[in-house]
């Protein structure tokens, strides 16, 4: 591979201002996402809110990269047994190396979860388990009203993409997934229909952080 | 009524607990709202819907 010259910070934001308008991007910059979760979800909802410029990301997972990760999950096969949030962030850095990135290397649970996230606005659940999912869904909401929660539930299989939505639950708190399809015999996780739901999570994110595209 | 996912019931009163156990929900894998605010685990027992309430359930699977 030939060398290569990484752009300076100024011009890849003057890049992304071109992309986005300087007034979509001075707010993708301020913004802070934590990821919950950096599995196949979580991996694409942190690839695509950097790609647009999102300023600060926290990255937490308590797992490895692991071979049978790789169907769905954005990582390399170099990477593997590297701590997924040391991973992710190494993927995410090779385009786009201003960001911030805040790695922690642990298991949420109900004891740590405010520590944790106190400091970050936008939250995404991008947990496998259902009774994970659960728990960190009630303890955000329970403990951080004021902050946004985007979470997922049903995208397994390989049936239509037409069916897995965005809906809002409440002001400050949306599901996406098509809210059914579990990991079942023949239909298990595969990348397309996770990606659509990690998509519509990240687009989530954008727009709330953004606000409405009328304005 | 109560609207319960927007399903609505012809009820003045139902206790939560009660109506999660007939309907089949797993505790550990839903989380309640009611009126825009989170029904906290520790009040489900408690916890009473009214006429008037509008309740979204959200019960996850498995997945991510």
């Amino acid at each position: 591979m030939k060398n290569i010259v990484i752009p300076a910070e100024e011009d890849i934001r003057k890049s992304l201002e071109s992309r986005h308008t300087k007034y979509v991007q001075d707010r993708l910059a301020k913004a802070k996402v934590a990821v919950c979760g950096l599995g196949g979800l979580g991996s694409s909802i942190a690839i695509a809110l950097a790609r647009c410029g999102v300023g600060e990301l926290h990255l937490i997972d308590f797992d490895r990269v692991d071979l049978s990760n790789i169907n769905r999950q954005q990582y390399a096969l170099c990477e593997l047994g590297i701590e997924k949030p040391a991973a992710m962030e190494a993927e995410i850095r090779r385009f786009s190396p201003y960001i911030i990135i805040k790695q922690d290397f642990v298991k949420i649970t109900e004891e740590n979860v405010y520590e944790l996230l106190k400091d970050d606005i936008y939250i995404c659940e991008a947990f496998d388990a259902p009774e994970e999912k659960a728990m960190l869904t009630n303890a955000v909401l329970e403990k951080f009203p004021e902050k946004y929660l985007v979470g997922a539930s049903g995208m397994a299989g390989y049936e239509t993409g037409n069916t897995i939505q965005t809906r809002k639950i409440t002001s400050h708190y949306y599901l996406c997934g098509d809210g059914v399809s579990e990991i079942k015999e023949n239909a298990g996780l595969m990348a397309p229909r996770v990606m659509i739901c990690g998509a519509h999570q990240a687009n989530t994110i954008i727009k709330l952080i953004i606000g409405d595209e009328k304005r | 009524m109560i609207r319960i996912n927007g399903e609505i019931i012809n009820e003045e009163s139902i206790e939560l607990m009660e109506y999660l156990n007939n309907n089949g929900y797993c505790i550990s894998r839903i989380a309640v709202e009611c009126n825009e605010k989170i029904v906290p685990k520790s009040e489900y027992e408690s916890f009473v819907l009214h006429s008037g309430d509008v309740v979204e359930i959200v019960s996850f699977v498995g997945g991510g």
